[in-house]
């Protein structure tokens, strides 16, 4: 016994069910601040004198401690997911709505003023021309906030049993299992890569209009 | 109309314009002339502050927007293509908007990369795939996709290269002729107005209209000091263009054969020069009579002959084009195969010009001849 991948009871789950658990906290988080991205982003576009303002915010938000955040949230929540993976999103936004904003003024001025006088209302415009061009830029904020959130998920721990592979380290120390340290360190790492390589390979299969490095005419 | 913007600009001032059907109107003049802001409130994408628009007698504000930019073709300057569309799709645009399927928006997309000269292999190419003069004739299959009676141009060809610019007038110039569709453009190129348009309107800074008038008679008469100024130093030389050359009148007697016998360049020897053709009549270069010598002629001392030019196909401006290109003052005139029908002196076609300009200030007319 005492395998690499044999954990203590207490974790409640198995290796691989740790890892499930992990991914679900993790890219939950992501995929909430990406739908609440999107419009903010919008009407950052659309009124520019709003994003500075946003920007500040997100930027605070990211500077609250999780701790701090789970003070608040357990009082709603309890010590449920859902009290770890509020802040993740809420972290997201600060690399998704600049992501965001980016790529959609990257559309050029030409493209827009040609979809307009064809006769592409706003609503058009926004799904049929500025979001598909955005793709490439979004996907880029998409890989910082997906594998900055699996890292992150970790501090779930503190509130008990919500840190999923984190909860390992508690265990290590808990237990004198260094082993069970190096398992979760690596096996975060691991997953961050493969979400990163799996956020690459959709971007290529969703952009086969961008220019590829060292492609000729 | 007038367009004050609420900074108090004026862009354009009290304009007033009837557009012929079925002909292209060329709006050109300086950066800042509002000719850009006129083009947008003919599809609405700017709105007059006072004025309209009437298109057929009704205000173009009697449809809803969308309605109105979809029978209006739009090109832009460096084509605004949609990068993450196909060229086929990119084409297909608007008629999928008027509710086609997609089969059959993708067939008329087709046809039309025919039309504009694309090689449909291009169908399946992204934008960026394509060179900037292809790009561009992209853009102006994608605005003639629905077949709207109107086109609306807004520098279309000032960011390619000029002789792929030269290529897409030439190129909207013959799909005009089989399509007549009335075509309103913009530019900031003078040459290139006098070059398509049917009417040219020139506009000041400031925007107010300095002349509305046919090319030939923008050249001819020019409004203003404005005007002239903005038509350049040699619009003498560029009215010319609206000359034909049919009617010159030719000499044939100073043409000889590469191949010619003695007695043949002895009936020359009192002209000045003489052309040499090849044995099929193409030219090939002037010589002094006495320099040469029967069956012996050295290509190399032949002088050469400047740009031919084609009676009645070529206007008066490349027939001087040619004699002034010319050491000897002559131009050329071949056929449309290449060969010397006959020789013309600078001043035969001084003669000429003077004849054509007595025959427009009389009143008969100025026939193109581009």
């Amino acid at each position: 016994m005492n395998g690499f991948f044999d954990l203590p009871s207490d974790l409640q789950h198995s290796y691989l069910g740790l890892v499930g658990l992990h991914l679900r906290e993790a890219l939950i988080p992501v995929l909430a601040g990406l739908i609440v991205s999107l419009p903010v982003a919008q009407l950052c576009v659309r009124f520019r004198w709003i994003y500075p303002p946003v920007l500040g915010i997100t930027t605070v938000l990211y500077a609250v401690p999780s701790l701090a955040f789970f003070v608040v949230l357990i009082d709603y929540f309890g010590q449920s997911e859902t009290t770890v993976m509020i802040p993740l999103a809420l972290y997201s936004l600060v690399v998704l709505v600049p992501a965001i904003v980016d790529g959609v003024r990257s559309v050029p001025q030409e493209t827009l003023a040609a979809a307009e006088a064809m006769g592409l209302g706003a609503v058009r415009r926004y799904f049929q021309v500025q979001l598909p061009i955005a793709v490439p830029a979004i996907i880029a904020g998409l890989r910082v906030a997906t594998v900055s959130s699996i890292s992150l998920v970790s501090v779930g721990m503190l509130i008990g049993n919500q840190g999923a592979l984190g909860n390992m380290l508690y265990d290590a120390q808990t237990y004198h299992r260094p082993a069970l340290a190096v398992n979760s360190v690596l096996t975060i790492a691991v997953l961050g890569i493969l979400a990163d390589a799996v956020l690459v390979l959709v971007r290529v299969l969703l952009t086969p209009w961008m220019p590829r490095k060292g492609a000729t005419r | 109309m007038t367009k004050r913007y609420p900074d108090g600009t004026v862009a354009v001032d009290r304009l007033s314009l009837e557009i012929p059907d079925r002909a292209i109107t060329v709006l050109v003049g300086p950066s800042g002339c509002g000719k850009t802001t006129t083009l947008r409130m003919i599809n609405r994408m700017v709105e007059p502050s006072e004025g309209s628009i009437l298109l057929d007698g009704m205000d173009i504000r009697q449809q809803p927007v969308n309605t109105l930019r979809r029978s209006m073709g739009y090109v832009i300057q460096n084509a605004g293509l949609f990068q993450h569309r196909t060229i086929l799709d990119n084409i297909a645009t608007v008629p999928r908007l008027l509710g086609w399927t997609r089969q059959k928006a993708r067939q008329r997309a087709a046809e039309l990369m025919e039309r504009v000269g694309l090689d449909t292999s291009l169908a399946k190419r992204y934008p960026y795939q394509l060179s900037g003069g292809q790009q561009q004739r992209v853009g102006v299959a994608r605005a003639l996709a629905a077949d709207p009676p109107v086109l609306l141009m807004d520098e279309p060809f000032s960011a390619v290269d000029p002789v792929v610019r030269k290529g897409l007038q030439d190129e909207l110039l013959r799909i005009q002729d089989e399509l007549g569709k009335t075509i309103v453009f913009v530019t900031h190129d003078i040459d290139e107005a006098i070059k398509l348009g049917t009417m040219v309107a020139v506009l000041r800074t400031g925007g107010r209209l300095a002349q509305f008038a046919p090319p030939a008679e923008l050249l001819s008469a020019p409004a203003d000091a404005f005007v002239e100024d903005f038509l350049g130093a040699d619009r003498g030389i560029r009215r010319l263009s609206f000359f034909p050359s049919e009617g010159l009148e030719l000499q044939t007697s100073p043409l000889i054969a590469i191949d010619a016998d003695a007695a043949q360049l002895a009936g020359r020897a009192d002209a000045p020069y003489v052309l040499v053709t090849d044995p099929d009549g193409r030219p090939l270069g002037w010589s002094e009579p006495d320099r040469l010598t029967a069956g012996a002629v050295d290509r190399e001392q032949l002088i050469d002959h400047g740009r031919p030019f084609v009676p009645g196909t070529d206007s008066l401006r490349t027939a001087l084009d040619g004699a002034v290109l010319s050491p000897t003052g002559w131009a050329v005139a071949v056929d449309g195969d290449g060969r010397a029908v006959g020789v013309v002196s600078q001043q035969v076609i001084g003669e000429a010009i003077r004849a054509a300009h007595r025959r427009v200030t009389h009143g008969a007319g100025v026939e193109a001849a581009r």
